[in-house]
């Protein structure tokens, strides 16, 4: 019976026909959507409506970390003027961001969802009389109560946003994030490039800071429609720039969260050991974020047994030194005052609106791809994901810095496996991909996991992409950390989860 | 001070780059691309195909710095005919200069006539920027910052970013200017005091880069300010972004 109601992908990057995934009648669809997630292994990866000319298809991906499989099921509704269903956010909150995006998108009603409000005023939403200026921001009434809005322009070098906190004195009741501002229309441009190649360097910018990340991700959702095999050598060198990725931004943040304590020694040292980190990357590939150095099939970019060497060295001398400094930084009480008990996000509230990748992991919650749906390299490593319980800055910052001694660890292990090997295979561009398909791909980035996903249409060409940055669900997470602290402890906060604008806006 | 401080500072060490102008990035770094004047006609036209972001033309061969990513794919499209330099001096102050014909090997570089005399007068010993991000995807944001940090320190000539547009000279654009964007940019422009300048930082910026075409841009801000820099990359480099404001305020 359970089999019929989904289709189970043994591994991942993977592809399906199209017309293998069920269909299943709404309330199907929605009971087995409650059933699976009752179980604490299972959430749900992606959640999005694909339009035909005739039907809309809504595809559920939910992951299951006990069998380390990604389960497949659909349902269709006919292309009519108004539609109207049943929301699912009602039973599992984490559905309020996907069903936001799909009424947003495509006018689709839930009209039992808390509230439906804009994601992202993307240039084609379905009511364009909705526009940034008129976001409904949740009010409250009260002599008491004042409001404060920053941005979308910020202080700092930084991204836009809009941060509107409802305060009682110095305490914030409650903060909203507006976003949208960072909008470029990717998945449009995903489906409208000729060229693969354009779209291997759109993934890159997806969100710049996680170039790698998102290249690996779409990479591998390439590979998968087009039956392209990622060779043992390509898959260690992608897990290597993955893990260098992630030990430059948490170096990076911990340098951010110094700052914002007014901390400068330790802010000072840790940008030092970024940049250390960052021209490693430089000297590898020509560019600090790594871009250039994923591509399908191939790299233009083979990690050469000098390069071996000096990211070996490197990481030697940053693994000493960041240790030092971050032993430092722990072990002094005015650093510990601003950290403990700050921005405090609780296990269950993180589970609540799905929170992946670090944010949950400080949370307490073990949720890593790298452990539960490991691809490339991963799979051949026993990979345990750190995992902190007390869910405030201090165990966001101590993630970074337990993380990168992590990484750094299986970056030099990584790079034992990879020594006498020399076969580097090259990009492969323009193949031929599989008509007809839907395609999945999973990484753990830096911030956490980060899903593509491709349809194709009966040419093999892009119908649909669908990108999911981490942040589209950690947002909420850093709404609810300020809830009850000082108004000054926002920008900590803040720094302490570092989302991603253009990741959620895309 | 306690030990355990003096002791990361000794390993610490001196971190600022020396010297700014003449620092020599690795040899991978993908700056100025050079084109032999031997490409053929053929192999100029493949390499336009291929360009994702149509900064190639043919007849002879040209890259737009304004348009190039820095992707390399050409390089590797027609080696020995097409290199990437790792010349980071590639910032210009009219567009024209941002294009290399084959042949040419000259450092790109700003037309001195075209900047204007009040820039030198009121900003060669500080400018203070407003940096806006409009799309910009946060690795140009990133190297804007690291402009700044402990290595590059741009701040020993008195350049610096600033929280407010009211304690600005310009402003710094990244990303290719989003619809959603583009009122907050033109608001942070009309609270700069004159005169004031208007920077483009990252490829992006300059064009439109791999968006360019996309309807979720409005880019109708650059219709309406003459821009006073223009510095290609994807994200540019801290050096880029400093040499080239260096050249604009005719600092040595």
């Amino acid at each position: 019976m359970k089999h019929e109601k989904h289709i189970e992908l043994k591994g991942q990057p993977a592809r399906v026909k199209m017309d293998a995934i069920p269909v299943l009648h709404y309330t199907v669809f929605s009971l087995h959507i409650t059933e699976l997630l009752r179980e604490p292994f299972n959430h749900c990866l992606n959640y999005f409506v694909v339009p035909f000319p005739d039907k809309y298809k809504f595809i559920c991906c939910i992951a299951n970390d006990e069998t380390k499989s990604i389960l497949l099921f659909s349902h269709e509704h006919e292309k009519v003027s108004h539609i109207s269903l049943p929301s699912l956010t009602r039973i599992h909150f984490p559905f309020h961001i996907f069903e936001r995006e799909i009424h947003e998108n495509f006018g689709i009603d839930f009209p039992d969802h808390p509230w439906l409000k804009p994601l992202r005023y993307p240039y084609d939403r379905h009511d364009k009389g909705k526009s940034m200026d008129s976001y409904p921001f949740y009010s409250m009434e009260g002599e008491e109560l004042h409001e404060v809005g920053v941005g979308p322009v910020h202080a700092g070098v930084i991204e836009p946003g809009h941060f509107r906190f409802i305060c009682n004195g110095e305490k914030v009741l409650h903060l909203e994030i507006q976003l949208g501002y960072q909008h470029r229309g990717v998945e449009t441009l995903f489906v409208e490039n000729e060229s693969s190649l354009k779209n291997a360097l759109l993934a890159e910018c997806i969100a710049g800071d996680t170039a790698i990340g998102h290249a690996v991700c779409h990479a591998g959702v390439m590979e998968a429609l087009a039956g392209l095999p990622v060779s043992e050598i390509l898959a260690l060198e992608r897990t290597i720039a993955l893990e260098m990725e992630r030990i430059a931004m948490h170096i990076g943040d911990t340098a951010a969260i110094c700052t914002d304590i007014a901390y400068q020694f330790g802010q000072v040292v840790n940008e030092a050991l970024r940049t250390i980190v960052i021209n490693t990357m430089q000297g590898w590939c020509g560019n600090r974020f790594g871009k250039g150095l994923v591509r399908s099939g191939g790299t233009w970019y083979p990690l050469t047994p000098a390069l071996s060497a000096e990211i070996r060295k490197n990481l030697q001398e940053i693994r000493q030194r960041y240790g030092q400094i971050t032993g430092y930084i722990f072990s002094m009480s005015s650093v510990l005052g601003r950290f403990e008990a700050t921005g405090k996000v609780t296990a269950k509230q993180a589970s609540l609106i799905g929170a992946v990748g670090m944010a949950a992991r400080s949370s307490g919650l073990k949720r890593d791809i790298r452990w539960s749906h490991p691809s490339l390299a991963y799979s051949r490593l026993s990979f345990e994901p750190v995992v902190i319980s007390r869910g405030d800055v201090w165990a966001r910052a101590m993630m970074r810095k337990s993380e990168v001694e992590q990484s750094i660890e299986l970056v030099l292990h990584l790079l034992d496996l990879l020594d006498g090997k020399d076969v580097h295979p090259l990009p492969v561009y323009n193949t031929a991909a599989e008509p007809d398909a839907f395609s999945i791909s999973v990484t753990e980035g830096w911030r956490g996991e980060i899903c593509h996903t491709a349809v194709t249409d009966e040419n093999g060409k892009i119908r649909h992409y669908k990108i999911k940055d981490p942040s589209l669900h950690n947002w909420m997470a850093l709404a609810l950390a300020v809830r009850g602290q000082e108004i000054s402890d926002f920008p900590l906060c803040n720094k302490s989860f570092n989302l991603s604008y253009c990741g959620n806006d895309l | 001070m306690p030990i355990k401080e003096i002791q990361i500072f000794m390993k610490h060490g001196r971190q600022s780059v020396p010297d700014l102008r003449n620092a020599e990035l690795s040899s991978m770094f993908r700056g100025r691309p050079v084109i032999s004047p031997d490409i053929t006609a053929e192999e100029t036209a493949k390499v336009a195909a291929l360009c994702p972001t149509g900064a190639i033309s043919g007849g002879p061969c040209s890259i737009d710095l304004g348009r190039c990513v820095f992707c390399r794919e050409c390089q590797f499209a027609v080696p020995g005919r097409i290199t990437f330099t790792n010349d980071y001096k590639i910032a210009a102050n009219v567009p024209e200069n941002l294009i290399i014909r084959a042949g040419d090997d000259n450092p790109v570089s700003l037309d001195p006539s075209g900047i204007r005399k009040e820039i030198r007068s009121f900003f060669k010993h500080a400018l203070k920027l407003r940096q806006v991000s409009a799309g910009g995807d946060n690795s140009c944001e990133m190297e804007l910052n690291a402009a700044g940090n402990v290595n590059f320190d741009m701040g020993r000539y008195g350049i610096e970013f600033v929280a407010s547009p009211r304690h600005a000279d310009g402003i710094v654009i990244t990303g290719p200017i989003s619809v959603n964007m583009a009122e907050a940019l033109q608001i942070t422009w009309d609270a700069v005091p004159a005169p004031k300048i208007v920077i483009l930082a990252g490829t992006d910026a300059i064009s439109g880069g791999l968006f360019a075409g996309s309807s979720a841009l409005d880019r109708s801000f650059l219709q309406k300010h003459p821009v006073d820099l223009y510095l290609p990359g994807n994200p540019v480099h801290p050096l880029t972004f400093i040499n080239g404001v260096l050249d604009l305020i005719g600092k040595r």
